[in-house]
Order: structure tokens, then C-alpha cells, then sequence
């Protein structure tokens, strides 16, 4: 059988809002760079193919789309392609995909921060390009209105979300591009003609779209990995498609196997809309997981902190409870819907992340579903990717 | 007097034909391993901090990348965190451009940084605002140049007050009591001419407050700017005499913002070269300066000046006979020589017929010769002579070679600075501010306010 694939989803305490109440958690390190190393080598110790950051310009809410005034939950972030950044020397084989914006960033800035996290992690970096549709985060940069996210439903919110994506889209282009602008070999430090560079081997990007235009070449050389990994979350047909043009890996939120035979159809229908060539996306379906070895002790935990939160836990991602036996059954059958691996996110952290990688990823090597050493160190590896050829000497 | 307290900074090689590139001792520009090598020596060294420049389009020279000079380097702050991992008291210094960034985002990066390193965050603020570069960014080479510091100083002050939008006290993580945040942490306005935003701030304030603001503009309004706001100026002024007339320029201009002359200190860039003897190190400046000026990098360099193609000339012959096009030029993408190109080929034509110098002696003879050059007991007294008369309050070193370029400095010369008494043989404190001795920034709003 061949092997899942495992990733974790780093937030805050974890993807429940009162996760950071949990008597397991020390909320007041949220900021600082132990939480993160210590929930880095953790879900290195579980053999974990990578883990992602997720990241936002504006604070957690519970109100989707806009602010809210609560205290109770955990607000504040940092940014967080440097915060894999600052994990990176702190590990060696795990890959790293923080989140990092295509409506308010610059293409160029996102290119070379994950170039950069490439070379400091030799070749474990990806990026999860995010859209970013609030309308509050938009006033932090002052630069365009958006309309309030209810408004999107209309017509009209259909003509806004497919314009968002079509500019994300560029904006991975653009990034795909500038990784490629040097060839591997484009550094000849030739001392005979005095010249360090072969600017043959340099390209102007010259991308020119509705949002930007990007003349390049990058001032980062070509990443250990040639392209880094792209990962993008998706809901619905657009951002498939957005998927399908751009990125490596899908993470989609089905809420049961036959959901997800579903949605892993309409990917695979994405990918001919748009003309996908070379390797299909690897679709990892996304799951909230409360994971105890006690029957019924997930179930209680979660319910404390939904008692805590005042409300039951909702969440786009289907949530599991249950022991670690269970979630390997769970994983184990839903792959069959065609998947390639599951991105968990922990309830609690690390309570949760500890479960996955000490009880449930033993009980997938059991059943030979899961690695059990590291035997490539590069993210793509872990993915069985290849290097791929640099578009512009393929060109030549 | 008392003796003045030296302050050093590591300089990390850059895109410019100081790095010596064809040494066989010179390393990769970019694997991480040469930049870990250069800030563990600068700790090791007991540096105030590590720095990295920015230049966000690749040089081009005649309308073609420029392919002499070392190129290509990671993105700054990035590369900064992975560093705060491998070093645990260096400050750690980045070059973010004022003009093809936003706030916002400029200030929630440094903030991290300055989390995930405890305090030892620092932002040089430059104001590069041409086309050129503005052709890799959205938002395109919009700036005019007497609008660059406007921009900069209403961009710096907008992260101060996004910086300021979370009080130290705000994160509660009050478990029992249920209590995250205080309401309204991270609330903030700005209504400005470049920048109108508001909403809250994502990032809680770091251990410095404000990360240390660095400014390495030369022109009047660049002083202004740096005796306003900056905490550090990385001066381009390093010979004793232009020190000392720098320095008390800068330093005057200090006491119009309410602020004492020790709170600005003056770093400017310099080099050195070690050697047994005096005589030793001379030669060894020689032989450096001549592997930093190729044949073909004299022909760019005149270039530059002459604003057109000289490659028919002999790097070894006289000096180019045609007149120099004093247009619009053929370099793009480096700091702009904004002098009087025609007068300066006056000057150099002088020069070489005065001595007889071919083009590639005249270059190496022009482009300067390292600051401190001899014996290490020799530069230990000259650094010290420099910052006791005022002409610095330290330097930024930037060495010729990649990543071992410190090490004889920190081997030969730092304990003699200690020995001295006029350098620190530990850190006093974990932060950056407190090897700069400089004082925390105050919160400017109190937390009640906030809620409001
Ligand atoms: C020593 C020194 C180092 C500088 N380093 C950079 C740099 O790394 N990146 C950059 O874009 N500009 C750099 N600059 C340019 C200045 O910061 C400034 O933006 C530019 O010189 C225009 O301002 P001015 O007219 O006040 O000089 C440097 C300037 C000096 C003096």
C-alpha cells in the first residue's frame, strides 16, 4: 500500500477557540519562538511530511468576514513566513508552509521570502497562498474598499471572489516565475572574464496583468527545491480552478468519505477545465481532530471547551473525537475516496499534535500506511516530486 | 571625559565590488550556512549587531544585468529569523525599502522578528524610489525624489503607531478568568497624505517596543529624517576628517527634536586588512584592492561616470579620450552618484596624468583604500582614535570576504579593544536596545484609551 501523507496545521493553541483555556496549555507563550519550535519538533518526531502556518492581515474573529470586540479568544499573530523562518534551523527534515497573501502582498516580496526560507531550510519551504477578502483587512492597507463579505453572495460577490482568485492566480504566476528567473547554473563566478554571473541565464519575468506588472528577474537565486511547494485551501469550484492553474496541493474540507469521492471529482474536473499539465494536485482533505486513547475522553474534552467558549465548535473542516485507533479507521477509509493525505488540525496544541504523532502515526505504520523514517529531505521529496526543469532553460 | 563605549556591527558582503568574489576562500552568497558563519563570529565577537542591505532589482549597467559584481541575496528579515535561532543575544539589522512596502506589513514583519529574537530587531529605513526598481512592484516607480522622506518619515511614523496600537500589558492569557486580550488591543487610525488606515494591529507589541530604526540617507533631508527618528545612522563618512565633520552635523541637529546627542549613534561603513607588520597589511591592501578592481570592473566603473561604452579601451592603458555623455546614464539599480559627472572625469584625468596611471590603477586609487589597515594593535588604537575624537560612535564593518571576512577582527582585534576597556567583553542585557544603550521607547497611549 502506498503511503499517506500527514501534515499539521499550526494556529495559536490550536483550532478551537478556547483551546488556549485548556489546562494543558500555556497560553501566555503564544508570541515566542518556543511554542513554535516545540510544536515543530514535535510533528517532526511523528515523521510528518510538513506543517502549515496559517496567517492573516487582521486579527482572529468569530464573526466571519469582519471584527469582533471579544477578549476570550486568542487574538494577535505574527507573520508567518517568519516564523518558519525561525524554524527552520530547529529542524531537519520536516517541510514548512506558511500562509502568506496574494490581494494585499507583493508578489516580488513573497517570491524571495520563500526563496529565502528555502535556502535556510535546504529545500523544505512551500507557501499556502491566501486570499484575502475581508473588508477590514483591506482598510490596513488603505489602498482598496472591499465590500462586506455578505455582499458577496450576490451577482455581483460572484464577479469580486472570481476577480480575487483570477489576481491570486497572477500573483502565483508571478512567484512561479521569479523562482525560475535564474537558472541553477547561472552563477559562474568565471574568473578569466572577470564575470560572476552568466546573464544569459537571468530572465525578465515581464508579467503584465489587470493587478500588477513584474519586470523581474528575482535578486534571490533560483531555491534549493527549483519551486518551492504551493498548497491552496478550497471550498468551492473557483478556488479549484485557482488550485489546478497554481499550486501542488489542494487541501479540501470534505464531511465524509462519499463527500469526498465528490469533491475529489470535482478537482480532477478543475484540473481538465483549466488544462493542468504534468503531476496531478495531491488532494489532502482537511480535519479538526480531538484525539484521546480513552473512549469518549475527545468528545468530553471538546464539549469543555465548547462549555467554555459558550458555543459549539463550527468549523469548514469536518471535526473529529475520537481515539487515535479510530482516526487511523477514519483516515484509512477516506483515503479511498482518492486522496493523498490528510492536513490535521489540532483541537488543542500541543495536546493534540503529541496524540498525532506518538499514538496515531505508530498505529498507521502498523498497518504500513505511514513512513517510518525520513528517506528524502526536501519537502517536494517527501511528496515523491521532482525537481522540476527550470521553464526558461527548457526554453533555450 | 570619560571613554566612549565602541559599537560594531557585521556587515554581511554584499552586491558591490568590495566582496571579493574569485578568492578561492570566498563562499556561497546565499546558502545559509555564510550567514550563520558571519553572525556566530559576530557574537562570538560580542557585535551589537548584524546587518544586511537591500537592493530589490538586480544592477543593470549599458542596459544588461551587471554581471562583474557578486549578485543575488535572500530576503532580509527572513533570513533574520532563521538567524535568531543560531544566535541568542546578536541584534539582527534589515534593510526594508520605505517605498515599495506598506506599513502595515513592514511593521507586523518587524514586530515578529522581534518576538521570535527577544528583542533584538532592528529596521534600517531607506528611501530608494526610482522607476527602475519600481518596475518589480504592483504600485509601480511612483515616487518623486523630493517626496522620498516624506513617505518615510509618515511611513515610520504610521508603524510606530501600529507598534503603539498594543500596550506591553495587553496580552492577559488569563485562563481562569477567561481573559486573552484587553478590549480594543491593537486598535489603531492613521490619516495621512501617503498612508489612510485603520482597523486593528495583528501583532502584540515585541520585547523592544519599537525595534531599532536605523537611517543611511546622506542628504540634508536624510540627517533631518535621522536626527528625528532614527536611532543609529549608517554613515558612509569614514576617514577621521569627514567623520568628525559628520558627526558634529548630525549631532547638532539633534537638540531642535528634544533629544540628547547619545541617543543617535553615528556608524559609519568601513573595511580593514590585518598584517604582521604595517608594512605587511599595506601590501595585503594592495593586493585586495587590485582583486576588487578587474580589468573588466575598472571598464564598468568609468563607465559609470563617462556614461557610455568604454569596452575598446585597454583596462591597462590611459584614460578613455572621448568626452563624457553626461545624459541620462548606463548604470541603473545602485545608490545614484548625484554630483557632477563631467567634473569629476576633470579631476581623474588630472589625477592619471599627474601620476601616469593606467585606467585600472586610477580606478583602485579613486574607489578608496580600506579604513584601517596594519598590524591588529595598530587598527585597535586607530578605532578607538575615531570614536574618543568623534568621528564615530562605532562602525559597521563590512569585510571583502564571504562568510570568514571577521574572523581575524574578532580573533585579533576585539580583545584588544577590550583590553582597552573601551569594548564590552560580555552583553549587558538581552536586548539591542540595551547594547546600543539606548532606552525603551515610550508607550505613547495609555491601554484605557484603546477600548474607546
Ligand atoms: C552607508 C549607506 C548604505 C546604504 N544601504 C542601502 C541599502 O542597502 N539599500 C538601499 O536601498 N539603499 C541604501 N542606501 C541608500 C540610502 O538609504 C538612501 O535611501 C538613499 O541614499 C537616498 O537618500 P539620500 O538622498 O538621503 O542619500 C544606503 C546609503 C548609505 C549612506
Amino acid at each position: 500500500m502506498t503511503h499517506l501523507h500527514l501534515a499539521v496545521a499550526l494556529d495559536g493553541a490550536g483550532w478551537h477557540p478556547a483551546a488556549w483555556r485548556d489546562p494543558s496549555v500555556r497560553p501566555g507563550g503564544l508570541f515566542g519562538a518556543r511554542h513554535w519550535t516545540g510544536l515543530a519538533a514535535e510533528a517532526e518526531r511523528g515523521l510528518l511530511d510538513f506543517l502549515t502556518i496559517e496567517d492573516a492581515f487582521g486579527l482572529q474573529s468569530s464573526r466571519p468576514g469582519e471584527p469582533d470586540d471579544r477578549t476570550d479568544q486568542v487574538r494577535g499573530r505574527l507573520d508567518a513566513v517568519l516564523l518558519a523562518a525561525r524554524i527552520a534551523p530547529a529542524t531537519s527534515h520536516i517541510g514548512l508552509v506558511p500562509t502568506a497573501g496574494t490581494t494585499h502582498n507583493e508578489p516580488f516580496h513573497v517570491a524571495i521570502g520563500i526563496a529565502s526560507l528555502d535556502y535556510a531550510s535546504h529545500g523544505r519551504a512551500g507557501w499556502r497562498p491566501q486570499v484575502a477578502a475581508r473588508a477590514a483587512d483591506a482598510a490596513h492597507f488603505g489602498r482598496r474598499v472591499l465590500p462586506p463579505l455578505d455582499a458577496l453572495r450576490g451577482p455581483r460577490g460572484r464577479e469580486l471572489v472570481a476577480e480575487l482568485f483570477g489576481e491570486a492566480a497572477d500573483a502565483v504566476e508571478v512567484v512561479r516565475r521569479l523562482w525560475d528567473s535564474w537558472e541553477d547554473d547561472a552563477e559562474i563566478r568565471d574568473a578569466a572574464t572577470g564575470r560572476f554571473l552568466d546573464r544569459d541565464k537571468l530572465h525578465y519575468i515581464d508579467f503584465e496583468g489587470p493587478h500588477f506588472s513584474v519586470r523581474g528577474p528575482s535578486i534571490t537565486p533560483r531555491p534549493p527545491q527549483g519551486q518551492p511547494l504551493v498548497a491552496a485551501l478550497a471550498h468551492d469550484v473557483v478556488p479549484y480552478e485557482f488550485a489546478a492553474r497554481g499550486a501542488d496541493v489542494v487541501f479540501i474540507t470534505p464531511h465524509s468519505r462519499a463527500d469526498a469521492v465528490t469533491v475529489v471529482a470535482q478537482v480532477r474536473e478543475a484540473e481538465r477545465t483549466v488544462g493542468r499539465t504534468g503531476e496531478p494536485l495531491k488532494v489532502f482533505a482537511d480535519l479538526v481532530v480531538f484525539a484521546d486513547a480513552a473512549p469518549g475522553a475527545a468528545a468530553a474534552r471538546k464539549a469543555r471547551l465548547d462549555d467554555l467558549d459558550g458555543a459549539v465548535l463550527v468549523s469548514d473542516a469536518d471535526i473529529f473525537t475520537g481515539t487515535p485507533e479510530e482516526l487511523a479507521d477514519l483516515l484509512l477509509d477516506w483515503r479511498q475516496a482518492g486522496l493523498d493525505g490528510f492536513r490535521l488540525r489540532p483541537g488543542v496544541l500541543p495536546a493534540d499534535l503529541v496524540t498525532i504523532s506518538r499514538d496515531l502515526v505508530p498505529i498507521l505504520q502498523r498497518r504500513e500506511a505511514f513512513r517510518t523514517v525520513y528517506d528524502t529531505s526536501t519537502l517536494r521529496g517527501h511528496l515523491g516530486l521532482a525537481r522540476p526543469v527550470n521553464r526558461y532553460s527548457a526554453a533555450r | 571625559m570619560p571613554v566612549k563605549q565602541i559599537h560594531l556591527a557585521a556587515h554581511f558582503p554584499g552586491v558591490n565590488n568590495t566582496t571579493v568574489w574569485s578568492d578561492p576562500r570566498s563562499a556561497s552568497q546565499i546558502d545559509f550556512a555564510s550567514f550563520e558563519h558571519l553572525a556566530r563570529t559576530a557574537e562570538r565577537g560580542k557585535f551589537d549587531f548584524f546587518f544586511l542591505a537591500e537592493g530589490l532589482r538586480l544592477r543593470e549597467l549599458k542596459g544588461r544585468i551587471h554581471d562583474l559584481d557578486v549578485a543575488g541575496r535572500p530576503e532580509s528579515l527572513t533570513v533574520l529569523s532563521a538567524l535568531a535561532a543560531v544566535t541568542t543575544r546578536l541584534g539582527l539589522a534589515a534593510t526594508v525599502n520605505s517605498t515599495f512596502n506598506e506599513p502595515y506589513d513592514v511593521a507586523r514583519r518587524l514586530a515578529t522578528l522581534d518576538h521570535l529574537s527577544e528583542g533584538r530587531a532592528a529596521w534600517n529605513v531607506v528611501t530608494s524610489y526610482d522607476a527602475f526598481t519600481g518596475e518589480n512592484f504592483r504600485r509601480g516607480g511612483f515616487l518623486d525624489e523630493a517626496d522620498r522622506y516624506t513617505r518615510a518619515a509618515e511611513f515610520l511614523h504610521t508603524a510606530r503607531e501600529l507598534w503603539d496600537s498594543w500596550a506591553d500589558e495587553d496580552v492577559l492569557a488569563d485562563a481562569e478568568a477567561g481573559e486573552f486580550v484587553r478590549p480594543g488591543a491593537g486598535a489603531f487610525a492613521h490619516h495621512g497624505r501617503e498612508f489612510d488606515i485603520t482597523g486593528r494591529f495583528t501583532t502584540p507589541r515585541g520585547p523592544q517596543g519599537h525595534p531599532v530604526i536605523i537611517q543611511a540617507g546622506d542628504s540634508d533631508e536624510g540627517r533631518e529624517f535621522a536626527a528625528a527618528d532614527a536611532d543609529v545612522i549608517f554613515s558612509r563618512h569614514g576617514t577621521l576628517d569627514e567623520g568628525r565633520a559628520f558627526y558634529k552635523d548630525v549631532k547638532s541637529r539633534l537638540a531642535r527634536y528634544g533629544r540628547r546627542p547619545d541617543e543617535l549613534k553615528i556608524l559609519p561603513a568601513v573595511t580593514y586588512v590585518l598584517g604582521d607588520t604595517d608594512e605587511d597589511a599595506a601590501e595585503r591592501a594592495l593586493e585586495i584592492r587590485r582583486a576588487q578592481v578587474s580589468p573588466q570592473n575598472a571598464i564598468a566603473y568609468l563607465e559609470g561616470f563617462w556614461g557610455r561604452d568604454l569596452s575598446a579601451y585597454d583596462p591597462d592603458g590611459p584614460l578613455p579620450d572621448v568626452e563624457p555623455d553626461l545624459g541620462e546614464g548606463v548604470s541603473k539599480g545602485r545608490a545614484q552618484f548625484r554630483g557632477d559627472r563631467g567634473e569629476v572625469v576633470r579631476r581623474w584625468r588630472a589625477l592619471a596624468a599627474e601620476r601616469g596611471l593606467s585606467i585600472r590603477e586610477l580606478v583602485v586609487e579613486a574607489t578608496g583604500r580600506q579604513t584601517f589597515i596594519g598590524t591588529p594593535r595598530t587598527v585597535a588604537d586607530r578605532i578607538d582614535e575615531f570614536v574618543q575624537t568623534d568621528a564615530a560612535d562605532g562602525f559597521i564593518f563590512v569585510p571583502h570576504l564571504t562568510p570568514g571576512g571577521l574572523d581575524d577582527l574578532v580573533d585579533h582585534v576585539v580583545p584588544l579593544l577590550q583590553e582597552k576597556g573601551v569594548f564590552r567583553t560580555d552583553y549587558s542585557g538581552p536586548t539591542l536596545r540595551d547594547h546600543l544603550g539606548l532606552t525603551a521607547p515610550r508607550v505613547r497611549r495609555a491601554p484605557e484609551e484603546a477600548a474607546s
